[in-house]
């Protein structure tokens, strides 16, 4: 050991890392800000219905007017927000899958989430009759709760705990079993067919006040948590065993971090269907300019993931009006290729 | 930081996987303030012990005793303090700064709402000064090659600041010249912070080298405990490791030193015969010299 510091470089600000990486956190959180503003400004300007800027700015102003332009710019404010809500909700639990998997290829659905609350969903229109939006919501709220209590009990079997890869399986081996649940009754029963086939999709057409009231409470304690674990996930992406001499709970850590994604990725499941892609790419994205640490990570998952939903909800709007094409749709269109660069670029074999 | 000088034992442990068991009713105590390798061989349970100590294992019988308490009974944050941890495989994250890495072993002397001070950038200074890697501070670790990154990891457990420090065969993977590197910043350690350090070698002529005191394991049992020249007999490596040698002076160190006798390539004792049969004398090894 050579006590000399032979460089002169300077103990750059270590604590929030190198200079020109702060730079380039803070550049990309202006951006991610930028592209929830022009998405925002997008969403209420553009729909299958054409209106003009003047129309914009009068509906939000005056949201009592009768004019049919400016309320169908009105009608545009509470799917703006959910739209917001559901990518932030998909960026942020994605991103906390990630890290507490330290799976590159986690998502909801990975663990069967998606899977759970679509099943739920489909019980509940075959044998309880269910048609309403609210309906669905706590259904698929608890087939989410459910299918990941279930992925993580079975991977947690035998030694060593949860580990990412037994996780991975027991979540692919769910999210089969539970898909094969849903295809028999909707194969057996044209009805629920008819009514479960827009849910499934991934829609925000039908957002209202009254629902992202009901939701927001969940978003929000899902949020809270996955702040909470940001430093145990920083510890767990070391490894198990550096994050146990670290001091840190690890199993309590997944827990809680676990509880955080359902109640993000299950809620937003719940409310706007299963879309696809955004909890699997936006983490990735936002990597490449916050690095690997969770306090930057998680706050821009959660602004990218926004910006991106709601840019794809305008873009199914208008791409085949008067038709409108479902955000789920689009997001899947945009996102395979960066799914399959993901792939590319970590060989799977590390999985 | 060399005082108070914590302790380290294990009282009749026995740990196992499933049902196997790997370590068998064990009872040992760690020298405080010394250098102390387990050795043993494959499969013997030195890296069982190692973890069942770094309570990353339960022992399903006996305990695992830091400064006399039960580990178990401690919160883990407040072992953390004390007992700094090098596993065999750290993962390192895709992109991470060598800085931000060294830094999460500030984590236990943080809470939940404590945030980063000034008093842990110069520990992770101070940590990377000692592993001679400041000038790497911003650099992606994944960038480095295997000998920095084990100064890396090194690191983290330095910023970590415990009096005792467990490492899972730290030189792994590394070619010799890093091997001895990574060693000797060890014992600078040891010297210079009185860190307690407790290590997992699979060389046993390092081990004999750089430790103040052998662990011989044999089955998931202890052989012999105790310095070096005492543990390290022919019927040691006879014992433990099932194979024949010699062991010398090792010319550099003094320490023991030990030769292998395979099947081939090896001439009866230390003797070795011509080509026309002739037996020729063993080859004289040189005094040991201090070297310059």
């Amino acid at each position: 050991m050579t006590l000399t510091a032979t460089t002169g470089t300077p103990a750059s600000p270590l604590g929030v890392g190198p200079a020109s990486l702060r730079r380039r956190r803070v550049l990309g959180l202006a951006v991610c800000v930028l592209g929830v503003l022009l998405a925002v400004v997008a969403s209420l300007a553009f729909g299958s219905r054409v209106v003009g800027w003047s129309d914009v700015v009068a509906g939000v102003l005056h949201p009592e007017t009768s004019d049919i332009a400016q309320a169908a710019v009105r009608s545009r404010v509470a799917r703006t927000v959910l739209g917001l809500l559901v990518g932030a909700a998909l960026g942020v639990g994605g991103a906390v899958l990630q890290g507490l998997t330290r799976n590159p290829l986690a998502d909801p659905a990975l663990l069967g989430i998606s899977s759970g609350a679509s099943l739920a969903v489909v019980l509940g229109i075959m044998l309880l009759g269910m048609s309403t939006l609210t309906q669905y919501v706590w259904m698929a709220f608890a087939g989410a709760a459910l299918a990941s209590v279930l992925v993580y009990a079975i991977g947690s079997l035998g030694r060593e705990g949860a580990t990412p890869l037994k996780l991975a399986l027991a979540g692919a081996a769910t999210t089969a079993a539970l898909g094969s649940g849903v295809s028999m009754v909707l194969l057996s029963r044209t009805d629920v067919l008819d009514t479960f086939r827009f849910w499934q999709v991934g829609s925000l057409g039908r957002a209202s006040f009254a629902e992202i009231g009901q939701v927001l409470p969940f978003l929000a304690v899902g949020a809270v948590l996955a702040v909470g674990c940001a430093r145990g996930m920083d510890a767990i992406a070391l490894g198990d065993d550096v994050a146990v001499g670290l001091g840190q709970r690890v199993g309590a850590i997944r827990a809680v971090g676990g509880a955080a994604a359902v109640l993000l990725c299950g809620t937003a499941v719940a409310v706007a269907g299963p879309i696809g892609f955004v909890g699997l790419v936006i983490p990735h994205l936002a990597r490449t300019f916050t690095g690997p640490s969770h306090r930057w990570l998680l706050p821009a998952s959660a602004a990218l993931g926004a910006a991106l939903l709601l840019a794809a909800d305008v873009v199914g709007r208008v791409v085949a009006r008067p038709q409108e094409v479902e955000v789920g749709i689009v997001t899947a269109v945009l996102g395979a290729p960066v799914f399959i660069a993901i792939i590319r670029r970590h060989k799977v074999a590390t999985l | 930081m060399t005082d108070p000088v914590h302790t380290l034992a294990v009282e009749g442990i026995t740990v196992g996987y499933d049902d196997r068991v790997v370590v068998h009713d064990m009872t040992l105590e760690i020298a405080p303030g010394a250098v102390t390798a387990i050795v043993g061989a494959n499969g013997c349970g030195k890296s069982t012990l190692l973890r069942a100590m770094a309570r990353l294992l339960r022992a399903r019988t006996g305990r695992v005793l830091l400064d006399g308490t039960p580990i178990d009974a401690m919160p883990s944050r407040e072992v953390a303090t004390v007992l700094g941890l090098l596993p065999q495989a750290p993962v390192c994250p895709e992109g991470i700064a060598v800085a931000d890495l060294v830094g999460r072993g500030r984590y236990p002397h943080q809470g939940w709402f404590r945030r980063w001070t000034a008093q842990d950038d110069a520990v992770v200074e101070q940590a990377l000064v000692a592993t001679d890697i400041l000038d790497l501070a911003d650099r992606p670790v994944d960038e480095l090659s295997g000998g920095q990154r084990q100064r890396v990891w090194i690191a983290m457990a330095l910023a970590q600041q415990t009096d005792v420090l467990l490492l899972d065969e730290p030189t792994t993977f590394l070619d010799v010249a890093h091997q001895v590197d990574v060693l000797d910043l060890l014992v600078d350690l040891n010297r210079d912070r009185g860190t307690t350090i407790v290590m997992v070698l699979h060389d046993l002529n390092l081990a004999a080298r750089y430790a103040d005191q052998l662990v011989a394991l044999t089955d998931g049992r202890l052989y012999a405990q105790g310095d070096p020249s005492d543990v390290v007999t022919e019927q040691m490596v006879r014992d433990v490791f099932g194979m024949a040698a010699r062991v010398v002076p090792d010319p550099v160190s003094g320490t023991p030193l030990v030769l292998p006798m395979g099947r081939h390539r090896t001439g009866r004792g230390a003797q070795r015969t011509d080509d026309a049969g002739a037996t020729v004398p063993p080859v004289e090894l040189p005094a040991a010299q201090p070297v310059p």
